[in-house]
């Protein structure tokens, strides 16, 4: 008996069957008074709710959605806000992070101290300050339309938001886009056929300045003729505000700049390490077999230091995703703000509610970690 | 022919060679500095030439700079929010007793310095909790008038409390040898790592009543700490975890050859080692737990920055944005730049102490 008592896997087996007992057990507690409350204050669970006329106003939508539309409209007015201001502060926080990263590792003195005032700067302040204070702050001191900021004559910046020019057919810009599939294809094959022919001759071909003009002067050139060739509709002043174009609400601007200006600091930390951690004996090494310093760059350091770098920003870019929810403090009608917010409050399903928007944040993260393995396991830094 | 150019003085010499190296460095440096110039002049105007100090309300504003008698006035609100003024010496009195605890136990000659850090840890949440609150002889203080630089503090500290523990749990079960312990506790830390915090202060504050038993009410600033706690318990969980992969497998051999048990091993040897290696790691989630804390004004409750946020709607002080924003903004800032530096000092002390 005392034999049995002593075994390692008896043991096992009972501590995991009291674990699971325990565990069942709050969530039968928990469950049963949820079921307990909910029938006491009238309410009915399910998800029929969705298929609802939601009746609530969003001030800023890419969806066309009106308030007779469903609920499960809004939520997809919602999640395409989560999106837009995500990406568009992913775009902004890389520039600027990577800019400041490097900036950082300059041999300048003055340079580097201001990235490092800047990195510091932001990280030990929340986020949720900097989003209030571009709200509050800054986007409430603006001037009003009549005095707006103008750029070039064709963007506005005043507190009633960014307004831009929108073009009225896009026949001219999918022609361009075209051409730049093209362009992209070229470069890939010309690229292919270089690396092919050095292998076989040692011969070498400028691909890098090849691929910077068809990739990027090209359909640079190219856009800008289809913005020529294309009528656009302008925001022009009438009366107190501006019509026509696309305005860009001030909750959008303020959350875009919070977020990439907040998540710049943690990539430009990232992108230090990451070079950094590239040993200076292969900078060394590469030099001495008489590489330029462009290709040590290029040949040396950026191979070596992507693979350091990809996986901290990958969580970074999933950390500024999970935080455009910081729009809700703003009322810029992201998820949270309009279904969490709005939609629990006008329907009361909390649990239906809550289930959906954590189950959406965590398919997203599940989504980009997926993503990520692919991409490391592809990416390998292949070592003898 | 080209005559080398004569050497220059010492600190000439530097900083050619550290602003003025290439022709490309010198346009760089140029340009910070005329940014740097542009910038800081109008910045230091503002914040201390033309600020106006002295004074008692709006109207003793006059300059065009920041006008800093608006925090003077408003000082005590962003330290104690709407607490009751008579009972304001309460929080002091705690405030010291923390303060006290904290650099007696900093202290390395402390005797018994292990055993007095826990019994400090078991023994001062509950007379905090008691002399905030009151009860037992003190006036009863409801939590919705805790407010400002005090309520920030208590939501990290509290936060931190429940965290610490439970992370270490979590670590310790993500690395157990019984798979459904492991389960469990792999589902519960990715699931809270995954969602955003602000949701769930949101799930806490309404969920949390709905699966109590009826009449039992958690209080509103509960449900907030218990919603971080649980979410930074994932962050602090991953960051231990650290620490125990990094304890080489010899250490737990070298025990279970000794005869010790899990437990035995695991507060003998294991945790002692792995919390030395996590603790820069640990540190740096206190300080985004302490940054989560603002989070809070979602629910409607008041920490530092939502008691500045509620102070641009005083009609007495309109327009202090900017004041107000960046008095709550440089205590943020000195808090977690501090807690960072802390952080890294241990982390020298460790890589010193391993003779690295």
């Amino acid at each position: 008996m005392k034999a049995f008592l002593r075994d390692r896997k008896v043991r096992d087996i009972f501590w995991q069957v009291l674990a699971t007992i325990a565990l069942v057990a709050v969530v039968v507690f928990f469950v049963k008074n949820a079921s307990d409350n909910m029938v006491k204050a009238g309410i009915a669970s399910g998800f029929n709710f969705l298929w609802r006329d939601s009746g609530i106003e969003v001030p800023f939508n890419l969806t066309g959605y009106k308030p007779s539309d469903t609920i499960w409209a809004l939520l997809w007015t919602g999640i395409v806000n989560t999106i837009l201001v995500s990406v568009a502060s992913v775009f902004l926080a890389t520039v600027v992070g990577f800019t400041v990263g490097l900036m950082r590792l300059s041999r300048n003195w003055l340079l580097s101290t201001l990235a490092a005032v800047y990195i510091e700067f932001v990280r030990n302040i929340p986020l949720l300050f900097f989003v209030l204070f571009w709200y509050f702050g800054v986007l409430a001191a603006l001037p009003t339309p009549k005095e707006s900021f103008d750029f070039l004559g064709v963007i506005f910046l005043n507190r009633r938001g960014l307004s831009i020019p929108t073009p009225n057919d896009l026949g001219g810009f999918r022609l361009a886009l075209l051409a730049i599939l093209v362009l992209i294809v070229a470069q890939i094959v010309l690229a292919r056929w270089a690396r092919a022919r050095q292998a076989r001759t040692g011969q070498d071909f400028p691909v890098w300045i090849a691929g910077f003009a068809l990739c990027g002067a090209l359909p640079l050139a190219l856009l800008v003729a289809a913005g020529a060739v294309t009528s656009w509709d302008q925001p022009i002043l009438r009366g107190f505000n501006y019509r026509g174009g696309f305005v860009l609400v001030p909750e959008f601007v303020a959350l875009f700049m919070a977020l990439s200006t907040y998540t710049a600091g943690f990539i430009a930390e990232v992108v230090r390490g990451g070079i950094q951690s590239v040993r200076q004996g292969q900078i060394d090494a590469a030099r001495a077999l008489g590489l330029t310093p462009g290709r040590v760059v290029r040949l040396v350091v950026i191979p070596q230091a992507m693979p350091v770098i990809t996986p901290p920003i990958t969580s970074q870019y999933l950390n500024l995703i999970k935080n455009s929810s910081f729009g809700a403090a703003i009322a810029y009608p992201e998820i949270v703000a309009v279904f969490m917010g709005s939609a629990l409050v006008a329907t009361g399903q909390a649990i239906e509610i809550i289930a959906i928007t954590l189950g959406i944040y965590l398919a997203i993260g599940l989504a980009v970690s997926v993503f990520m393995n692919w991409y490391n396991a592809r990416h390998k830094l292949v070592t003898r | 022919m080209k005559t080398a150019a004569p050497p220059l003085p010492g600190w000439l010499a530097i900083l050619r060679q550290r602003l003025f190296a290439t022709w490309l460095d010198t346009v760089a440096s140029l340009l910070c500095l005329y940014v740097v110039w542009r910038v800081s002049l109008p910045l230091v105007d503002w914040l201390l030439v033309e600020a106006s100090w002295q004074g008692a309300s709006r109207d003793d504003c006059t300059s065009r700079g920041a006008c800093w008698v608006f925090i003077r006035a408003r000082f005590a609100q962003f330290m104690y929010g709407q607490y009751p003024v008579p009972e304001r010496w309460r929080v002091d009195l705690l405030g010291l007793l923390v303060l006290f605890a904290g650099l007696a136990l900093s202290w390395r000659g402390l005797p018994r310095r292990k055993e007095t850090a826990i019994a400090a840890a078991i023994v001062l949440p509950p007379i905090g909790i008691w002399l905030l609150h009151g009860g037992f002889g003190l006036k009863i203080v409801e939590t919705r008038e805790w407010g400002g630089l005090m309520l920030t503090l208590f939501l990290a500290i509290y936060a931190g409390l429940i965290a610490v523990p439970l992370g270490i749990l979590l670590a310790l079960g993500r690395r157990s040898r019984l798979p459904l312990i492991r389960f469990a506790s792999v589902v519960f830390i990715e699931f809270w790592r995954g969602v955003p915090i602000i949701t769930v202060i949101f799930l806490a504050s309404l969920l949390l009543p709905l699966i109590m038993p009826t009449g039992f009410n958690v209080d509103r600033l509960a449900r907030a700490v218990i919603g971080l706690a649980f979410v930074i318990a994932a962050y602090m969980a991953e960051a231990v975890r650290g620490g125990l992969q990094a304890l080489p497998d010899g250490q737990t051999e070298a025990a279970q050859a000794l005869g010790l048990g899990y437990w035995r091993i695991t507060r003998l040897i294991v945790l002692p080692q792995a919390l030395r290696i996590s603790l820069p790691a640990m540190t740096n989630e206190f300080i985004s737990l302490f940054k989560s804390t603002t989070l809070v004004l979602i629910v409607s409750i008041f920490d530092l920055l939502g008691i500045a946020q509620a102070a641009l709607a005083d009609p007495a002080w309109v327009g202090m944005n900017m004041e107000a924003y960046v008095f709550a903004g440089a205590i943020y800032w000195f808090a977690c730049f501090g807690l960072s530096q802390w952080s890294r000092s241990q982390e020298k002390r460790l890589q010193a102490a391993h003779g690295r």
